[in-house]
């Protein structure tokens, strides 16, 4: 039974000139799962909003939106306000904004109460109690006398649920419910969401950019581009046989913890695999041709005339496309990358580059607002060793908080650290002198997360460029030639030179910041999440940008990500951290396939799988808790509060972890872990 | 994701958010509320500069043929209780407010924008000394010791320039700091610092620009403020003095007798009104051109 | 947090000590109580008026830092020393400060009050006509020193008195001296100069809370009220407003100083006998001791009200009450 049809909602924003939405269909049954997909800017939001009338006043909505087959566009405020909350209730993306920070979350899940069921006061209270008990937090009666900051970001999304189905909605909105979530944490809220959908027996929209979580609890999937929806589906047959040269395009864009890729046959043998980029950007203001034609590799003349409407694919119950072609191999579409060169030379004959050997950096919290009390001290990085060689690049991985970028940020400063000792380039850097450490700055450069604040926003892209190299002595008339080669070798074409970092899209900013960073040919290289604010299309193609860069240049790169997948594919070797501590180090393929450590064992397990087959058919792991306080971290075994191998032990062998801080071992050869009790790895 | 509305990470991108040289002039031209506040001040120049050349009577003459005469072809906005020329008094004092007003605001937002940088780039010490005295400025009665200082002030009204912009740019400093603090910690700044580029290349070519806006906002509007605080002075007799004339003066003579001889009072009120919305009203267009997220722009 | 206290208090301390010297320097080194001394007629001798100088401590041949180490012995046992009519200028000051405080209390408050809800009105009707008018408005009083606006008000009043024929409005002093005239004669006085307080203050609370308020329309918290089931206009009052409302209360307690010199113009045009009159009389008079107690006592306002905001904000304000 279907509970929610959308067709053909078109939103206009005051004083936009072109909708952000241009004819979306949607049909949700009682009961299921519909993922929304795509990237930013596509639209999703902005149709979640329109179906509880949330789009700010002076918004265009025209099409319909029929819930239990009532008619909700075009109502007004007080009339959509009784539907709100009642029978359709939305879960925002980022639950540390989405919640009033004045009032207690207990107050707000009662107002939704009390709203709509005309409840007593203390009754509503009970009733949100009882509420944040269904959706796990633990002690219920004190959280809902807390105020949203002083609860953790998965505490708030739960809540956020709780709010949700306060009333049994007959559908969910969930907007990006995991997108502001660690990977453990998400996996947590994943299986409350769908569970509060069961519960219920609410219809779930989940809009998500991310394919990995769409696959691991949709049934249906509807991809959306450019306001429109080109292909919907039932989420196996979509994902294992797209038609659309976009859904295509995205599931090859996405890395994968197997390296394998969705469609077709491994490529053989090379060292690291190779994703598929879409070039280009979404298209500002669509032209009368099918939006995505501009960027798709096999369009023909008839895509850039006609906009295709959806079709039913022959053959596939329930599937539609939107394409005017006729895709028959998914994997025939785009053009397979070049795998590049294997190195030649074994690991340990090369030189180390960088040695970091029990790294601490503490630093003093303080309390904001004008009584700035309560000083604890954040053991932010808390003992690290690891050796990065020439040639190669190690993924620094972990959820936040845990030290990585801290870790990262120290090297950067090239000055004597807390404790412990960092040797660059053979210069241990708290001997360095003014000179030295100067010079040194030259062979040590940094790409940062978010290329919007990491580059001037008043200076020229060439300017920009070209600052390193004139900070370094040379003559401003010498450095044109060098600065268009840089642009050149990170794929950027010279037109860009006078644009300012403002006018470019989020992916050629990076490459500015890229092309920047390897101005002064630097020896080493400090990513800090280069990739995580980007879409996945374009996220590819930066990931295949610094692959090919290592292998052309020979650099050496410390990768700092949250993103197991991105470390996979970008990296050599893997070391994971958790709160201040490196827990396993080694191979990155060899850790993927067999974590020794039980936090990475987790931490893979709650990598979403963009393949819904086997999403669904492994085995789900998924870490109680949150990860504590890095100001007081447990005695013993950090890990011990959430560890799942301990658990099992019998009490004997568990005082180890209760007393003995575990120290880093080899547990194979190459591979090391911080476990008292690591798996046994079969080679 | 996607806040509607706002400008979306992927997708080719909207203007470029801050704006400098022709873009800025283009952006404060595309508001009424800005040009209105330019022409009018541009007309009230015309009038301080242009006025006296025109008129028939000096300031400091005096008519005793026209004694409290409502404004006529002689005596435009007619004379005061002496005979005096109530439009060349005004027009002298509109003149010395411009003059205090400008040189106002650029002596304190200059010197705000210098202590709160350095203050804030420093920290240490330095910061630890100059928010001091900061903070002890702030509390000291302005307006109190403006008017212990007053006698001598108001003998040469040159030294009224140092004297207001004294006390107009503590809070301005301390924005600058907390802002330069933030600038500090941003990633471009970082960047540049670990390519090894100096502090002072770092201070001019990335922090200065940046604060740009803040300083160019906050300047404006202390135009309008340096301007009400000289004629306030000089109304309580404090700052400009008789027979030297201010438009706080005038208002100070005319004020009494309001009712009974208006010109007195309203051509000089209306004009010190007039140049302090012409700039209020450009520091505020100002504020839209150079910060389109500051509110009253387009979202 | 005790710790905190007491170095807070201790910085506030030395600020009003160094605040209140400088400004006693600056006075006894500038003003010339002498002159006042001397004008009275017929002239006296020499003698007699550094005797009398010398007695109030105002004497300018005594080296200003002995001068000074008088008076501050004083200020510390509590004395203020005296006027040049020779009264103690404690008794004088509370009796000022209370009318100041009969005058401004109203005035402030339902300014604010006033401001708060325009601004937080003119921005949920953001761009529409009433938000125009509101802006522009407030404008305008921003613009009119309150020297002008209070000569205005007084024009307005006299038209309106002289239309109806009755004195609706007086605008001389706290109360007409020597009438029976009870209540409402006190308040026919208070309307014109509480006007003036009410519109400046209510002109910069608006432009204030419509720019915070700007900040909350499009706050992801408000939609999520939205979700649950109130109207924009609800989501905007209960949730909206009340997080926007956290900065007024520490902006009403910082602007304390700004209102304190919008009230010394007002009282003096009005003719109210408050602190603010007294200072602009006691400085044309070169009355130093006064003139050093009304900068103490404002000093010591303008902490406490930073204290105030401070504590007004962590009241308001969970996040900054946890100390996180």
């Amino acid at each position: 039974m279907t509970v929610l049809r959308v067709a053909d909602l078109r939103v206009t924003f005051r004083d936009a000139t072109v909708p952000a939405v241009r004819g979306m269909d949607l049909a949700v049954d009682r009961g299921e799962v519909h993922a929304v997909v795509g990237e930013s800017g596509c639209g999703k939001t902005t149709t979640a909003l329109a179906l509880l009338g949330l789009l700010p006043p002076g918004t265009e909505v025209a099409g319909s939106v029929r819930l239990h087959g009532k008619e909700l566009v075009g109502r007004s405020d007080a009339e959509l306000a009784r539907v709100r909350g009642r029978d359709i209730a939305m879960v925002f993306a980022d639950p540390s904004s989405a919640l009033t920070p004045v009032r207690t979350v207990g107050d707000q899940i009662a107002e939704t109460i009390r709203i709509h069921q005309g409840a007593s006061r203390a009754a509503a209270r009970a009733r949100a109690v009882r509420l944040l008990d269904l959706v796990g937090i633990p002690d219920p009666a004190r959280r809902a006398r807390a105020y949203p900051h002083e609860l953790s970001g998965g505490m708030r999304q739960r809540v956020m649920i709780a709010m949700a189905v306060a009333n049994d909605p007959a559908v969910i909105v969930a907007d990006e419910p995991t997108a502001a979530l660690d990977g453990t944490v998400r996996a947590q809220v994943l299986q409350v969401l769908r569970a509060a959908g069961e519960a219920t027996g609410a219809a779930i929209v989940l809009i998500t950019h991310d394919l990995g979580v769409a696959a691991e609890i949709a049934d249906r999937v509807t991809v959306m581009y450019a306001g429109r929806p080109v292909e919907s589906g039932p989420v196996e047959e979509v994902y294992a046989r797209p038609r659309m040269p976009y859904t295509i395009g995205l599931l090859q864009a996405v890395p994968r913890l197997d390296g394998r890729p969705p469609f077709g046959p491994a490529v053989p043998g090379p060292r690291r695999p190779v994703l598929v980029p879409i070039d280009g950007v979404p298209p500002q203001r669509p032209g009368p041709g099918c939006s995505f034609s501009p960027r798709c590799p096999i369009s023909g003349p008839r895509c850039a005339e006609e906009e295709p409407g959806p079709r039913p694919v022959p053959g596939a119950d329930g599937h539609t496309v939107a394409c005017l072609q006729d895709v028959a191999d998914p994997a025939a579409v785009y053009p397979p990358p070049d795998p590049g060169p294997e190195p030649a030379v074994d690991r340990v004959e090369r030189p180390v580059v960088l040695e970091v050997s029990g790294l601490v950096r503490h630093h003093v919290r303080r309390g904001a607002g004008p009584l700035r009390r309560r000083r604890d001290t954040v053991r932010a990085v808390d003992g690290v060793d690891f050796t990065v060689r020439r040639g190669e690049t190690l993924a620094l991985v972990g959820e936040s908080g845990c030290g990585k970028t801290t870790t990262l940020l120290e090297i950067l400063r090239l000055r004597a650290p807390q404790a412990g000792r960092i040797t660059v380039l053979g210069h241990d850097t708290a001997a360095l002198d003014r000179a030295t450490r100067r010079a040194l700055r030259r062979d040590v450069q940094a790409v940062f997360q978010d290329p919007l604040a990491s580059l001037d926003p008043l200076m020229r892209v060439a300017e920009i460029v070209a600052e390193p190299l004139l900070a370094h002595g040379h003559r401003r008339r010498d450095v044109g030639g060098p600065v268009r080669e840089l642009l050149a070798m990170v794929g950027l074409p010279a037109e860009l030179a006078w644009r300012h970092p403002g006018a470019l899209s989020g992916g050629q900013r990076q490459r500015v910041a890229i092309a920047r960073a390897l101005a002064l040919r630097p020896r080493l290289l400090l990513l800090d999440e280069p990739v995580s604010a980007l879409d996945v299309s374009v996220q590819a193609g930066i990931c295949n940008l610094l692959t090919r860069l290592q292998d052309r240049l020979g650099l050496t790169c410390l990768l700092v990500t949250h993103d197991l997948a991105v470390a996979r594919h970008v990296a050599d070797r893997i070391a994971v951290m958790y709160l201040g501590r490196i827990v396993e180090l080694g191979d990155v393929r060899g850790v993927c396939r067999d974590p020794a450590h039980p936090y990475t064992r987790a931490l893979l397990s709650a990598v979403p799988v963009p393949d819904p087959a086997r999403a669904r058919r492994r085995p789900r792991a998924v870490l109680p808790g949150d990860p504590p306080d890095p100001a007081a971290p447990p005695p013993g075994c950090r890990f011990r509060p959430r560890c799942p191998r301990y658990r099992t032990l019998e009490a004997g062998r568990a005082r180890r972890c209760e007393e003995e801080e575990p120290r880093s071992t080899e547990v194979a050869p190459g591979r090391y872990a911080a476990c008292h009790y690591p798996e046994t790895t079969s080679p | 994701m996607t806040v509607p509305g706002a400008s979306d990470p992927s997708g080719a991108p909207p203007e470029a958010m801050p704006v400098r040289g022709p873009a800025l002039t283009r952006r404060l031209l595309a508001q009424p509320r800005a040009v209105l506040g330019l022409a009018l001040l541009t007309g009230l120049f015309l009038l301080a500069f242009a006025g006296p050349h025109l008129a028939r009577w000096d300031w400091q003459q005096t008519d005793f043929t026209a004694l409290r005469e409502p404004p006529s072809a002689e005596h435009w906005f007619g004379t005061t209780a002496s005979g005096r020329d109530v439009f060349a008094l005004t027009v002298r004092g509109l003149q010395k407010s411009l003059l205090i007003g400008l040189s106002v605001a650029v002596l304190s937002t200059g010197l705000a924008a210098l202590v709160g940088m350095v203050a804030g780039y420093a920290g240490g010490w330095a910061d630890r000394v100059l928010m001091g005295v900061t903070d002890l400025l702030l509390v000291l009665p302005a307006f109190l010791v403006l008017a212990v200082l007053g006698p001598t002030l108001g003998s040469a009204w040159p030294l009224l320039v140092p004297a207001l912009a004294a006390f107009m740019w503590m809070v301005t400093a301390r924005m600058v700091r907390q802002a330069t603090i933030s600038l500090k910690e941003r990633e471009f700044v970082l960047a540049a610092r670990c390519m090894g580029v100096s502090p002072a290349r770092v201070l001019v070519r990335h922090l200065l620009p940046n604060l740009g806006s803040l300083l160019i906002i906050d300047g404006t509007l202390h135009v309008g403020a340096a301007v009400i605080a000289e004629s306030g002075l000089s109304y309580f007799g404090f700052g400009v003095r008789p027979p030297d004339s201010s438009l706080g003066t005038v208002i100070a003579e005319g004020a009494a007798a309001a009712t009974t001889f208006p010109w007195l009072f309203g051509f000089a009120a209306a004009l010190l009104v007039l140049l302090v919305l012409a700039v209020n009203l450009v520091g505020d267009g100002l504020r839209d051109a150079l910060d389109p997220t500051g509110g009253g722009g387009v979202r | 947090m005790a710790g905190f206290l007491v170095r807070r208090s201790l910085h506030g301390a030395v600020l009003v000590a160094l605040a209140a010297s400088l400004t006693y320097l600056l006075a006894a080194s500038a003003l010339r109580p002498r002159a006042h001394f001397e004008q009275r007629n017929p002239r006296p001798p020499a003698a007699v008026v550094d005797a009398e100088l010398t007695a109030l401590n105002l004497n300018d041949r005594t080296p200003l830092l002995r001068r000074y180490a008088v008076w501050a012995g004083g200020v510390l046992r509590g004395d203020f020393g005296r006027t040049l009519a020779g009264e103690p200028v404690a008794p004088e000051l509370w009796r000022r400060a209370l009318v100041s405080l009969r005058l401004l209390a109203v005035g402030t408050v339902l300014g604010a009050v006033l401001g708060v809800l325009a601004g937080a009105y003119a921005a949920a009707r953001r761009h529409r006509p009433a938000d125009r008018l509101i802006t522009v408005g407030s404008f305008a009083v921003l613009s009119t020193p309150v020297f002008v606006l209070a000569v205005l008000l007084q024009l307005g009043a006299e038209r309106i008195n002289q239309i109806t024929g009755v004195r609706i409005f007086e605008w001389a002093g706290e109360y007409t001296p020597g009438a029976a005239e009870g209540a409402l004669g006190r308040l026919r006085h208070l309307v014109l100069p509480t006007l003036t307080v009410v519109l400046v203050q209510a002109a910069v609370f608006g432009r204030y809370q419509r720019h915070l308020m700007l900040d909350v329309l499009d706050a992801d918290f408000v939609r999520t009220a939205m979700a649950r089931g109130l109207t924009r206009r609800q989501a905007l009052v209960r949730h909206g407003l009340r997080t926007a409302l956290v900065p007024t209360a520490t902006y009403f307690a910082y602007t304390f100083g700004f209102v304190l010199l919008g009230a010394m113009f007002t009282e003096k045009i009005f003719g109210w006998h408050g602190m603010g009159e007294w200072l602009i009389d006691s400085v044309h008079r070169g009355d130093v001791n006064a003139v050093a107690a009304v900068a103490l006592l404002a000093a010591v306002l303008v902490l406490l009200a930073g204290a105030a905001a401070d504590i007004a904000h962590a009241i308001l304000d969970p996040r900054v009450r946890a100390g996180r």
